[in-house]
Formats: C-alpha cells, sequence, structure tokens
C-alpha cells in the first residue's frame, strides 16, 4: 500500500522549478518581434481633460503606436460590473465602472490617459515625456465625511452625490434590546487597510495570431476564465480564440483578481491593430496607483450590553472607501458588515454602510477583504465593555462564544456570495482555551508585574475571529491517468503561491494510489481547462479541491471496472496502491494505472456503446454556501514607552480550518497572513493629501514588514469539519491577517496602562509615531 | 546616440558574454531579457526588495541598481548557476525546499543568492544574525519564519 499523503506536510511539487529560476512568470515571456508598452497616466486626482498632444511622442525613433481614449472608437467602453449587490433590499448601487483610458474627466491619480507602443520599454518612457496634456484640475475628493456633505465636488457628476452604495442589514431589533440594556458603549473606529504589494507586480503579455486568429494572453490574473471570456467579448472573438495563461504569478493577495485592469483590456487590443505582440510589466511606482487598494472605514458603533457581560445588540454606522470607481460592487464594505459578528452571539444587529466615491485609486478585496475593519470594531467594544463591566477580558470573550450545539448557526443577514451568512460548523470554546494556555494567559499578570518593576513595559492580546471561506458558485478539475503512468490534474482557478500544485496531488493521490510526485497539476491556462470562477475568497482547496476530489473518485471507479473487466473479477478483490491495480490475495497479478490507460484508448477494434476512451473524468463542485473558519490569536509585547518602539515577544495562532490537506502549507499560509497583519496593524498606511496625492509611493516609504519585523509564530488547531463538502475543509488563506489590528491595539494599551490614562486605542494603524501623537494629545 | 553605445565582455556563471549596450541599460534588464536569463525577478525597480540580487565577484548586488555597463569585465553569478553541474540543489535550495521557505517563489532567487553568500562569509550564524541578513530581502507570502529556519539548517548541513 502506497504512504498515504493526504493531511501530511509533503514537500512542494512547484518548488524545483522555482528553486532554480526556471519557473515562467508573464516578464519571462520573450516573443519574437515583441513591442513594448508604456502608459502616461493622470499626475493629479481630479481634472477636466482639455486636450492630449501625442504628436511629438509618434515622432520619436522606435514608436509605434500611441492611443488616447479617443482613438479607441468602439472599443472604448466602461468595464464591466465584477460583482453585482447581493439582493438586500433597499439597497442603493451607482454602478460606476472604470474605463481603459481617461476620457473627458480624470478621477485618480494614476488613471492611465495614453498607451505608448515602442520598440522598447525604454523608448516607450521617453516617448512619454513627449506627450503633451493640458488639465483643468478640479477639487478632489478624499476625506470621506467631506464627501458627502453638499457642495462637495463630485467624482461622478451624474450621481449627484458620492454616493457609490448604501446597505442596511438587520437582526432582531437592536433599540429594543438597547432599551432593556445595563450598559451600552459607543466609539468612533477608524481602520486603513494598505496595498497588497505582491514583490511581483502586474504584467500583461498579448500576441495576436492573424493566420489562426488565435490571441494568446499571459496576464498576471487570479481569475484566468472570466478575464477569457471577457476579452472574447469584447474583441469580437470566440471564446474558443483566446487563450488566457496565468503562469507562475508572485504573489497576489487579492488585485490580481480586480479583472479588465485598462492594461489587461488595451493589450490585446494593440496587439491585433499591429499584429505583433505586446508586453507591459508594471513598475513599483505604478503599483501603488494603477493596482487596485484596500483603505479606510470610519465606524460609529455601539454595543449594547447586560451587566454580566452579554452582548444584547450592535449598532454600527459606517463609511467605506470606495475609490473613483465601483466595479467590484460592495464585497469589501458586505464583509466589513457580516464579518463583524465574528464567533458571538449577538441576538440584535443593526449595520448600515455607505460606500463613498473618492478620488483615489479603486478598492477591491485585499486578504481580509474588509473583513479585518468588523472585527476590529467588534474587538475593540469587546475591550471596553470588559474594562467598563470590571470582567476578565478572556471570559467576556468566553460567554458570548456561538455554543458548539448552535451550529449551524444562522446569523440572519446576507453574505457576500449572495447566501445567508449562516455558519455551517464550529467549536469555538476549546480554541479560545488552547489559545489562553498556550501564551500563559492564567499567569500573566505576576509576570507583567514583574517585569514593570524591572521598568519593562509589557502587554498581552488576546482576539478571536471567523472567517468565512470557500465561496461558490463553482469550481471543475479534470484528472486524466496518461498510458506512461503518471496522472494530470487540470483546473481553472490560478495559483499564485498557495501549493496548488501539491495539494491536488495529495488529493488524487488518496483516491489513486499513485505517488504525489507523478502527479502534474495545471492551473490557470484556459486551453487546459475551460471552466471556473477563480483563486479568491480563501476557497481554492476547498472549491476545486473537492472538484479534484470528485474526478479522482471517478477515475478511480473507472480503473477498478477496467481492471475487474480484465481480470475476470469482481471490483471488491481488487486494490489501488503503487501505481497498479491488484487482485487481493495473488501475489504478482495487477496491472498498471498506465496500461489501464492505453487500454481505455483502443486503435482498432469496436468498443460497447456509451464507452468514454480514456481513464480520464471532469467533475464539478460548488457549495451550498461558504464555510467558516474560526481562530484566536494571542500576542505578547514589550514597548518603549518612550520611542513606541514594539517588540512581539510571543504569537501564538489557534484555529481550526476543518479537514487539513497538508499541514506544512497551511503553516506557511497562516505565517504569511500574519506577516501582512502585522504590517497592516503596526505601520503600513497610505498616505494621501487632500488632493488625493499619495505621499509614499515607494518601498522605501510604504514600508513592508521584513524578517526583524515578523516574529516566531506558536501554531495550533482543532478540526471541526464543514458538513458542506465531502473532504470537510474549510478556507484558510486569509486567516492569520484578519485579527491582528485589535490585537495589536489590546496589547498595545495593556503594555503602557494606556486604560488608566484615559487613552483608547480606536484605530489602524497605530506606528510609533502616531503613536506618540495619541498619547501626547492625552496628556494635554 | 552611436557614442552612448558600449561593448560589454563579462562572465555569468563561468560563461563568458560579449554584449552591446546603452549606457542606461540596466544589469537586471540586461540578464534578463538580452541574456535570457529570466530567474533573477525584479520587483521594485529602486533597490528595496532585494529579489534582483545577483552577486558581482562573490558579493550580493542590487542588478537594479547597477548599469550593465558597470559589470564590464566582471563574474556575475545568478541563481541559474547556483545547482552543481549535475542538477543538485546547493544546500540552501535544498533546505529551502525541507522548511517550506517560499511560496509563489518570486523573490526566492534573490533570496538565495544574499543568503548563499552570507552562508560563506558566517558559517556558524545565530537566528538574530540570519534575520538581519534577510532583512534587505523582502518577502510578501512566507512570513519569514521558514526562511529562517531553512538558512540554519543549510548552515548546520553545510558545517557538517
Amino acid at each position: 500500500m502506497s504512504t498515504r499523503t493526504f493531511g501530511q506536510p509533503v514537500k512542494r511539487n512547484e518548488d524545483r522549478k522555482l528553486l532554480t529560476g526556471q519557473a515562467l512568470f508573464v516578464d519571462d515571456v520573450e516573443l519574437p518581434g515583441m513591442l513594448h508598452v508604456a502608459f502616461l497616466r493622470s499626475q493629479v486626482a481630479h481634472a477636466n481633460i482639455i486636450g492630449i498632444d501625442i504628436s511629438r511622442a509618434l515622432q520619436r525613433p522606435g514608436v509605434i503606436a500611441a492611443y488616447t481614449a479617443d482613438d479607441l472608437g468602439d472599443y472604448w467602453r466602461h468595464g464591466p460590473l465584477l460583482v453585482p449587490p447581493p439582493p438586500i433590499p433597499g439597497t442603493i448601487f451607482n454602478e460606476r465602472t472604470h474605463v481603459p483610458l481617461a476620457k473627458g474627466k480624470v478621477r485618480h491619480v494614476g488613471e492611465p490617459l495614453v498607451i505608448v507602443i515602442a520598440e522598447s520599454r525604454y523608448i516607450a518612457e521617453d516617448a512619454l515625456d513627449d506627450i503633451d496634456v493640458e488639465l483643468e484640475q478640479l477639487d478632489a475628493v478624499v476625506d470621506l465625511e467631506r464627501a458627502l456633505k453638499a457642495g462637495s465636488a463630485l467624482v461622478h457628476d451624474d450621481v449627484g452625490s458620492n454616493v457609490s452604495a448604501r446597505v442596511r442589514q438587520t437582526k432582531g431589533n437592536y433599540a429594543a434590546a438597547a432599551a432593556k440594556a445595563d450598559r451600552i458603549i459607543a466609539r468612533r473606529f477608524h481602520y486603513e487597510h494598505g496595498i497588497s504589494s505582491p514583490i511581483e507586480t502586474r504584467g500583461v503579455v498579448a500576441q495576436w495570431d492573424q493566420r489562426a486568429s488565435q490571441m494568446t494572453i499571459w496576464d498576471t490574473t487570479q481569475a484566468p476564465v472570466f478575464v477569457r471570456n471577457g476579452l472574447a467579448a469584447m474583441l469580437g472573438l470566440n471564446e474558443r480564440n483566446v487563450r488566457v495563461i496565468a503562469p507562475f504569478v508572485g504573489g497576489g493577495f487579492g488585485p490580481k483578481i480586480m479583472m479588465f485592469y485598462p492594461e489587461e483590456v488595451l493589450l490585446p487590443w494593440v496587439s491585433m491593430q499591429l499584429n505583433r505582440p505586446v508586453k507591459w510589466i508594471e513598475d513599483r511606482l505604478e503599483h501603488f496607483f494603477a493596482t487596485t487598494h484596500e483603505r479606510g472605514q470610519i465606524h460609529d458603533a455601539e454595543i449594547a450590553l447586560a451587566a454580566d457581560g452579554r452582548i444584547l445588540g450592535i449598532k454600527d454606522v459606517f463609511l467605506h472607501d470606495g475609490g473613483a470607481y465601483d466595479p467590484y460592487g460592495l464585497t469589501v464594505p458586505i464583509n466589513s458588515q457580516c464579518t463583524l459578528l465574528g464567533p458571538y452571539v449577538v441576538p440584535n444587529y443593526d449595520s448600515t454602510f455607505t460606500q463613498v466615491f473618492t478620488n483615489l485609486p479603486i478598492v477591491t478585496p485585499y486578504r481580509g477583504a474588509g473583513r479585518q475593519h468588523g472585527v476590529f470594531v467588534m474587538e475593540r467594544l469587546l475591550d471596553l465593555a470588559a474594562h467598563e463591566l470590571d470582567i476578565d477580558r478572556a471570559e467576556i470573550r468566553r460567554i458570548n462564544l456561538i455554543p458548539a450545539d448552535a451550529f449551524p448557526y444562522n446569523n440572519e443577514i446576507i453574505y457576500q456570495d449572495f447566501a445567508p451568512l449562516s455558519y455551517d460548523s464550529g467549536n469555538y470554546e476549546p480554541v479560545l482555551d488552547m489559545a489562553l494556555n498556550a501564551i500563559g494567559y492564567a499567569d500573566f499578570r505576576q509576570q507583567q508585574h514583574e517585569a514593570r518593576a524591572q521598568g519593562r513595559h509589557i502587554g498581552l492580546g488576546i482576539s478571536c475571529y471567523v472567517e468565512g471561506t470557500g465561496i461558490g458558485p463553482y469550481e471543475g478539475a479534470k484528472v486524466q491517468v496518461q498510458s506512461n503512468g503518471k496522472v494530470s490534474i487540470a483546473t481553472g482557478i490560478g495559483t499564485q503561491g498557495q501549493g496548488h500544485f501539491t495539494v491536488f496531488a495529495q488529493i488524487a493521490a488518496e483516491q489513486l494510489g499513485i505517488d504525489v510526485t507523478d502527479i502534474d497539476v495545471v492551473t490557470g491556462d484556459t486551453d487546459q481547462f475551460y471552466w471556473g470562477a477563480g483563486t479568491f475568497a480563501s476557497r481554492g482547496a476547498v472549491v476545486a479541491g473537492n472538484a479534484v476530489n470528485e474526478a479522482a473518485k471517478v477515475v478511480r471507479q473507472k480503473a477498478l471496472k477496467l481492471a475487474s473487466d480484465l481480470f475476470e473479477c469482481s471490483e471488491d478483490d481488487l486494490v489501488i496502491a503503487d501505481g497498479k491495480v491488484s487482485i487481493t490475495g495473488v501475489p504478482g497479478k495487477f496491472v498498471t494505472l498506465g496500461d489501464l490507460a492505453a487500454r481505455a484508448n483502443p486503435m482498432r477494434g469496436a468498443v460497447k456503446p456509451g464507452t468514454e476512451p480514456g481513464l480520464e473524468s471532469t467533475q464539478y463542485f460548488g457549495p451550498p454556501s461558504g464555510a467558516t473558519a474560526n481562530g484566536v490569536h494571542a500576542m505578547i509585547v514589550e514597548m518603549d514607552p518612550r520611542t513606541f518602539d514594539l517588540k512581539i515577544l510571543k504569537y501564538v495562532v489557534v484555529h481550526d480550518c476543518g479537514t487539513v490537506i497538508n499541514p506544512m502549507i497551511l503553516t506557511g499560509q497562516i505565517h504569511g497572513g500574519v506577516a501582512q497583519g502585522i504590517g497592516n496593524a503596526f505601520f503600513e498606511k497610505l498616505a494621501f493629501d487632500d488632493q488625493g496625492q499619495l505621499l509614499n509611493a515607494s518601498l522605501a516609504d510604504y514600508l513592508l514588514p521584513t524578517s526583524l519585523d515578523v516574529p516566531r509564530m506558536e501554531l495550533d488547531h482543532t478540526v471541526t469539519p464543514s458538513p458542506l463538502n465531502p473532504m470537510g475543509i474549510k478556507g484558510a488563506g486569509e486567516a492569520g491577517a484578519i485579527p491582528v489590528g485589535p490585537l495589536f491595539a489590546q496589547a498595545i494599551e495593556d503594555a503602557l496602562d494606556l486604560k488608566n490614562k484615559g487613552v483608547e486605542l480606536l484605530e489602524i494603524p497605530l506606528s510609533p509615531s502616531r503613536l506618540f501623537e495619541l498619547t501626547r494629545k492625552a496628556k494635554g | 546616440m552611436d557614442s552612448d553605445i558600449h561593448d560589454i565582455t563579462l562572465t555569468v556563471n563561468g560563461t563568458t558574454y560579449n554584449g552591446r549596450v546603452e549606457s542606461r541599460l540596466l544589469l537586471s534588464d540586461f540578464l534578463r531579457h538580452d541574456l535570457k536569463l529570466a530567474g533573477t525577478h525584479v520587483g521594485c525597480e529602486h533597490g528595496v526588495c532585494g529579489a534582483c540580487t545577483v552577486l558581482l565577484d562573490g558579493e550580493p548586488v542590487r542588478s537594479c541598481l547597477m548599469l550593465a555597463v558597470q559589470a564590464n569585465t566582471h563574474a556575475i553569478s545568478t541563481i541559474e548557476g547556483l545547482t552543481s553541474p549535475g542538477g543538485d540543489y546547493h544546500p540552501l535550495q535544498q533546505a529551502m525546499h525541507d522548511h517550506h521557505g517560499l511560496q509563489c517563489g518570486y523573490c526566492t532567487p534573490g533570496i538565495l543568492m544574499t543568503m548563499t553568500a552570507f552562508l560563506d562569509e558566517n558559517a556558524s550564524p545565530s537566528e538574530e544574525e540570519v534575520r538581519e541578513a534577510l532583512s534587505g530581502n523582502l518577502c510578501r507570502c512566507t512570513g519569514y519564519q521558514n526562511i529562517v529556519d531553512a538558512v540554519m539548517t543549510a548552515a548546520a548541513r553545510m558545517r557538517s
């Protein structure tokens, strides 16, 4: 019997190419006759376009072409609405999607005005200086509250306000609950999230083959199938004539699923115009403006409590910065609204958000996708409640946890996947206990006293959260045994480092009794697998993984049937292992999977009616709704009370994402998520001035966490399988990043004893300089 | 513009290359697009992320902050030369594989070049020294812990 690999820390199949410099990324695509693209982008956030003159650029040696919006003719149109609003009664949604090149008006710094195509990128960038642009600058809409006041400049004049959307969701009756409450605590919270900053920026290569009527596009996208379908429609081509390849992609974290970016739309069109391959690779400066962000929300939230600390209800009204266009619908603020409820029983909830148009880059999901904002509000409200009611902060969480016998637990509001926000399964209290135990909660006060006596300021934080994962609609997979005995798996999702080449192989290996290294996984090539939605919302392993499992099960059945026909025995007497089907108890009587695959494709003779060739199967999986993972993070920090420098002394993650396919890869996902959470909580802030200029658009100014900032993490987990898929998997991609903000706020307050000094940390990020400002303000 | 063109000769991973380059051509672009050695990755082109790190006469340098013409007569080492001629991993490549020290893998070539040079200088580093040496290379996927463990393991294996 083969060694079982499912659930084991199997090393990754994809590593060798990546470790030896042989993996193909988009910028590695070199084609004969390839031209290079640069974009002239707006340097102001809000302006009317008076005129653009590209004539001098066209005269520069090496420049092949340049186009403005007016030159695009009928090809210029608004991009599609990627995610329509969920069916929530009373929803207001003003759809204003982005455009390939600005026409009439520019709405954020970095919005493209002109595309220049030249023999080299160097020449294309030289030619940008030859373009004359005349703009009439307008007041920029930057501040969320001012944006909604009468007299504000308007991002989209025809909307008549800067309201992109407004949604109210309620559960129970908050007002009635509040009337009976022993205590109501209300605060204003600010939460900023940043830019995903994968180390590989975006890029597109498009190659039009006129003779074959074939368009091939290499794209750093998380959703190749949708890009193919959309571009085929835009270009007037059949979907079969467009192939989108997302090769190795150097990190995504959300923004690479924002589809029909201007560059993605324009390069294929240019390739057809010029009948030459074209390449555009985003530079880091462009990435700060041209790739989508996630940014800020302002919450006015209140919690109604019984004297014993039980939550009676929560009311929240918040503003969400949507940026200049809203192609991604309401996904981010809906996630904030829903995830705020967390692992707790909240009998009454009244939440209203307004998504605001601003003259800033577009906001779409970035790892966590708004969940952080909601978790911050809830966890901070509980910390305030614990303080005011004099209840231990771990206990106030414990008494409000949804009990294990209450699942499935329906929160009675609608989630981003249009399904009711219902938690499929969970057992929350053991996770909290394990985290408290691991961080040493019981002894911490003593430890803190001793440290303080030595002049050291240490503090502890603890945060709970849930993560909606593994949403539909569906994914598919084709599992195929080849006649050399190796197995091929193809699926439509893209991959950006999540280990799909290994975990999907582990799933198929479990069914087919074959070594993981003999399984080749293809992702992100629309000619290899036609259908699918993409890699987002911690759904790859859940949805595509289950499709692989279903397809592998069918292949297993086919193999057993073929072998039983061959050996004229019952399938019950057969066993699949080590790449062959053997008769139990008859040594030497076996047939390899490769031979069965060859037999399944006969070259002569007749087959029975209904026979399908090949030892293969294509299956699809779509969950009825998302699976809800949960976790608790705990941290001990040491603060320098003068410089507000922070050192993380201990970091613990305990979480539950159902059945684990590969604990090594899971651990990596958590580590990376926590690292991004630390960046978000402590120093990543997109600093805009009041005219919408980003003041820190370089990696020397917008700091990402380094190896000196991210601590060693201790991980543990429980396993509560999801009932929504046969393997019981829940997603894990975003779990690490979600609860880090409130953890920082709580631990810093604890370390510096801020509660007793009248300082409340109600915002993220909390950089040393911001902590200095906040504490100085409190001193007056 | 002809005066702006230079003929250069350099070795990359022991192979001699001749090139004709503009003054302004970055070493990273020369390696990737002229020599088709695309294993060296470009992340920021302003010297912060470290993805493009190569060795110049054995010392780590940012190939995005150097011009190709500056590499004239020098010896460059890139990721493509790190395995043995037979294809065996360098001990650090093996340890990165063993410890899951890479996810998307985009920053990995720069990290391997930086840290193999570091291990040549410091055969018995402490974890703190490894973190310090690694701090000039940004990784957005891994949270660094597994990379640090991989470097420590590689150091131990190389000592024994």
